[in-house]
C-alpha cells in the first residue's frame, strides 16, 4: 500500500485557501527557516501584526506579469505517516482547466468554504469537477469558523447540504468528510481545537494521514501500456525481452494469462522485473518490465491486459473533454489523441452536449467548446484502442487531445460519461433511458 | 507575533519516511524516462556527478535494465569544480560504459563567445553553452535534476517543460499535465526539459541515497577544508579566486548540500559524514537548499526566475 497521497485543493482566495495551504505546510514544519524569514520580513512591509501564512504559497514576479498565478502549484509536505503531493488549484479564473489538471492525479480533493457564505455555487462546480475527475474521496473545509463563533449549527447545516450535494455526485457517505476549520488561527487543521468541542471528528492532517489511499477498486483488472520495449543484446542477455511500463489498474502474477491488444493474441506472464528485482506479483502504480512466453511482435503503445477482462477495442466512442485550449472545438476538427503510450489522429465528428458551468446545466449540440468548457463528444479514431470508461479505470479510460499544428495540448479526455449528473443537476427531472443511452456501464 | 512560528520552527521537521512513498516516486520516475525512450530521438541527462544528477542516472539505469541507458550524459563544466566531482563523474561514465559530452565554458570564454564576469562566478555563464550543445547535438530532451521543491519558481514547472529554439521557457506555451499522459510534441529546433525528480523533497532525495546505497562524491559529507567567508558562506580556495584581501582561509569540518561553480558555491559547517547523518542533518534544517549555499540564487528574489527564462537548468 502506497504512502504517497495525491490531493488537490480548490477554493477561492476569498475562502482562504492559501492561508489553509500555508497552514499545512507550516504546522508540518515543512516550511524553512528562509522562506519563513521572507514571510515575516514581507508580512511586516505591509504593515501585518502577525504573519499572513497565505505568503508561503505567492506568486512570482512573472507570474504577476504574466498571468501564470492561474496555474496549478504543487507543494509538498510530509509527516511520520504519509508524504503528500498537493495541487494547489487557483479558485477563480480558469477554474475547470487547472482543476482537472489538479483533480486528474489526486486521491483526495479538499474543497473550501467560507463558513459565512456556506456552500456556495463554486463549491459545487468544484465538486462536480472533481467528481467528474473520479477523485475518490472529497474533504470539505468549514473555514473561518472562528468568525462565525465556532457555531455548531452553522456547521451542521453546511456538512448537511455539502453531503447531500456530494451524494448526488456518486459519492458514498464514508468518502465525504466536512471538517470546521480556521486557517488564520490553525483550528483542526493539524492541532484539535479547543473551541469545538462538539466536532469529534479527525482534524484536516489527521484525515490525510489516514484516509484509505486506494485508487482503484480492488478488482479491477489488468491494464498495462507497454511504453518500451527492453532488448538488451548483449553478451549476458542475449535473448531478453521484456515491455516496460507502468501498471495502469488491477494487479498481474507471474503466470496470468494476458492478451495483447490491438493484435488480441493470449499469452502467460512468465516473469516480472521490478526495480527491486524479479517478483511474483505487481499492482497498480508500479513501474516494471513483464516477460511473456511468447516470442510476440509488441511495440511501444500496445495494451497488455487481463484475458478474462479485457478492454473493448473501438474506433468511434463517446467522451467527454475537458476543453484546455485557446482555439475553440468545432465538429469535424482533426486531433490527434494519445492515449496511454500510442498517439493516434482522431476526428472529433460530434459535439453532443455542452456543460454549463454557471447553470450546472447542458446544452444540446452546441457549435463548438471553449476554453474552460466540459462537453459530451463522439470521437472516431484512425486505428482502433483499448479503451475502458472512465469511471471503471481512470488511466485507461483518459486519454489527451493534442493539436497535429502546433502540438498544444487541447483538451483531457474521459471516455464514456462518467459524470451524468453534469448533464442532469435536478435529478427528480433526468430520464434514466437517457442516461443508460450514454452511459451504458459495465 | 513572530513568536510562535519561530518556536515552532526550532525542533525538528519528520525524519520518518514512509518506503512506499519512495516507491511511488521511484516508479513515477522510471515511467518519465521510458515516455521519453520511446517518444524523443536524441535526449540527454545533464550529469554533473552532484547528488541530484547521479540519482537521475541510477534511476535510469533501473528504468532500462537489463539493457544500458539508452542516453548520452551532458557535463556543462564551469572549469570551477570540485575535483573529487570530476573524478567520480568520470569513474561512474566509465563504470556505466555511458557517452559523456563535455560544454567546457572555458572553451566559450577563450573564442570569445562568452565573457568572463567581474565576479568571476561562472554559473550564470553555463546557459550559453548548454544551449549551444543542444543545438549541435540535436538533443531534443534534455533530463534534469530539478525539484518543485527546490524553489518558489520552480512549483509551478512541469515534468515535460517545452523551450523554444532559444532554450526560453515560456509560461504561456507550458501545457496543462494531466493523469500520466505527457505531451513531448516541439517543433524542429525546440526542445522539451524533463524533469523526472519533480515530485522528490530534498528528504526523499536521500532517503533513497540511502536505501538503494547510491555512492556520492565525497564532498558531500563532512571534511576538513580551508575555507573563507564571503556573503555568510564559507567558500573553498580554487583557481575561481578568492580569497580576497581580508578573507581568511580557516580550516573547518564542513561539507557540501550542493556542487556547482566553486566560485559561488558554499560550504556548510558539519560534522555528517554518513548518510543517516546527513539525513538527520537535513531533516533539521531548517534552511533550503539552494537559499543557504548558493550565492547565485541570493542575488535577488527572482534570481532562479531569470536564469530559468533564459534557458538555465
Amino acid at each position: 500500500m502506497s504512502q504517497l497521497l495525491r490531493l488537490a485543493t480548490a477554493g477561492s482566495v476569498d475562502d482562504g485557501k492559501s492561508t489553509l495551504v500555508g497552514r499545512l505546510l507550516y504546522d508540518t514544519k515543512s516550511v524553512l527557516a528562509d522562506t519563513l524569514d521572507a514571510v515575516h520580513r514581507a508580512s511586516a512591509d505591509r504593515g501585518l501584526s502577525t504573519p499572513d501564512l497565505s505568503l508561503l504559497v505567492d506568486g512570482l514576479r512573472s507570474e504577476r506579469e504574466q498571468g501564470i498565478t492561474i496555474d496549478v502549484a504543487y507543494r509538498y509536505f510530509a509527516t511520520p505517516k504519509r508524504s503528500f503531493v498537493l495541487a494547489d488549484t487557483p479558485g477563480h479564473v480558469q477554474y475547470t482547466r487547472n482543476t482537472v489538471t489538479g483533480a486528474s492525479t489526486a486521491q483526495l480533493g479538499v474543497l473550501l468554504v467560507d463558513a459565512r457564505n456556506g456552500v456556495v455555487e463554486q463549491t459545487r462546480r468544484h465538486a462536480a469537477v472533481l467528481a467528474l475527475l473520479g477523485v475518490p474521496q472529497l474533504v470539505l473545509a468549514v473555514n473561518k469558523i472562528d468568525l462565525v463563533g465556532y457555531d455548531e449549527p452553522t456547521y451542521r447545516r453546511i456538512a448537511k447540504e455539502f453531503s447531500a450535494h456530494a451524494a448526488e455526485l456518486g459519492y458514498p457517505e464514508s468518502n465525504v468528510v466536512t471538517i470546521p476549520v480556521s486557517a488564520l488561527v490553525g483550528d483542526n487543521v493539524v492541532d484539535r481545537s479547543d473551541k469545538t468541542p462538539w466536532y469529534e471528528g479527525p482534524t484536516l492532517l489527521e484525515h490525510l494521514e489516514t484516509v484509505p489511499v486506494h485508487a482503484d477498486a480492488e478488482d479491477a483488472p489488468f491494464r498495462f501500456p507497454v511504453q518500451y520495449v527492453i532488448r538488451p543484446r548483449t553478451a549476458d542477455f542475449p535473448d531478453y525481452r521484456g515491455y516496460a511500463g507502468q501498471i495502469a489498474a488491477g494487479q498481474v502474477s507471474v503466470g496470468d494469462e494476458v492478451v495483447v491488444l490491438p493484435s488480441g493474441i493470449s499469452t502467460t506472464v512468465t516473469g516480472i522485473d521490478s526495480p527491486h528485482g524479479p517478483k511474483q506479483t505487481a499492482e497498480s502504480g508500479e513501474s516494471v518490465t513483464l516477460l511473456l512466453a511468447n516470442d510476440l511482435d509488441i511495440a511501444r503503445g500496445d495494451l497488455i491486459a487481463a484475458a478474462a477482462a479485457p478492454p473493448r477495442l473501438s474506433d468511434e466512442f463517446d467522451a467527454t473533454l475537458c476543453w484546455l485550449g485557446d482555439k475553440p472545438l468545432r465538429p469535424g476538427a482533426r486531433v490527434l489523441v494519445k492515449h496511454g503510450a500510442r498517439t493516434v489522429q482522431a476526428l472529433v465528428t460530434e459535439l453532443r452536449s455542452r456543460f454549463d458551468e454557471q447553470t450546472l446545466s447542458s446544452v444540446d449540440e452546441p457549435d463548438s467548446l471553449s476554453l474552460n468548457d466540459i462537453g459530451r463528444v463522439v470521437v472516431r479514431s484512425a486505428e482502433p484502442l483499448p479503451i475502458d470508461d472512465y469511471a471503471d479505470s481512470r488511466r485507461t479510460g483518459a486519454f489527451l487531445v493534442i493539436d497535429p499544428a502546433d502540438g498544444s495540448t487541447l483538451a483531457g479526455g474521459l471516455v464514456g460519461a462518467p459524470l451524468s449528473q453534469l448533464d442532469q443537476p435536478e435529478l427528480d427531472q433526468a430520464d434514466p433511458a437517457a442516461q443508460d443511452l450514454v452511459s451504458p456501464g459495465p | 507575533m513572530a513568536e510562535t512560528l519561530a518556536i515552532a520552527g526550532d525542533d525538528a521537521g519528520p525524519i520518518l519516511q514512509a518506503d512506499g512513498a519512495l516507491d511511488a516516486l521511484e516508479s513515477e520516475a522510471i515511467h518519465i524516462f521510458r515516455e521519453v525512450a520511446g517518444e524523443f530521438d536524441r535526449p540527454v541527462i545533464l550529469f554533473s556527478g552532484g547528488k541530484d544528477s547521479t540519482l537521475l542516472l541510477h534511476l535510469a539505469i533501473k528504468a532500462f535494465w537489463p539493457a544500458p541507458v539508452p542516453f548520452a550524459l551532458l557535463h556543462v563544466d564551469t572549469g570551477h569544480n570540485f575535483p573529487e566531482v570530476i573524478e567520480f563523474r568520470d569513474k561512474v561514465v566509465a563504470q556505466h560504459g555511458l557517452r559523456l559530452e563535455v560544454a567546457a565554458v572555458q572553451d566559450w570564454i577563450d573564442d570569445g563567445r562568452l565573457t568572463e564576469r567581474p565576479d568571476g562566478t561562472r554559473n550564470p555563464l553555463q546557459t550559453v553553452p548548454l544551449l549551444d550543445s543542444i543545438t549541435a547535438h540535436k538533443f531534443d530532451a534534455v533530463f534534469g535534476g530539478g525539484r518543485r521543491d527546490e524553489e518558489r519558481a520552480r512549483a509551478k514547472e512541469r515534468i515535460f517543460s517545452l523551450r523554444n529554439a532559444f532554450g526560453q521557457w515560456e509560461p504561456r506555451r507550458q501545457r496543462p499535465e494531466l493523469w500520466n499522459l505527457y505531451n513531448g510534441r516541439h517543433r524542429p529546433g525546440e526542445h522539451v526539459r524533463v524533469f523526472p525528480l519533480s515530485n522528490w523533497t530534498e528528504l526523499d532525495v536521500w532517503h533513497y541515497i540511502e536505501r538503494e546505497n547510491i555512492e556520492l562524491p565525497a564532498i558531500y559529507y563532512a571534511h576538513q577544508r580551508e575555507v573563507y567567508l564571503r556573503d555568510g558562506m564559507w567558500l573553498a580556495e580554487g583557481p575561481w579566486g578568492g580569497p580576497r584581501d581580508g578573507e581568511t582561509l580557516i580550516n573547518k569540518t564542513v561539507r557540501y548540500r550542493t556542487v556547482g561553480d566553486g566560485s559561488c558555491t558554499g560550504a556548510v559547517e558539519s560534522t555528517a559524514a554518513t548518510i543517516a547523518e546527513v539525513i538527520a542533518e537535513v531533516a533539521a534544517s531548517r534552511l533550503t537548499e539552494r537559499g543557504a549555499t548558493r550565492a547565485d540564487d541570493r542575488m535577488s528574489e527572482a534570481a532562479m526566475e531569470d536564469r530559468k527564462r533564459e534557458g538555465y537548468f
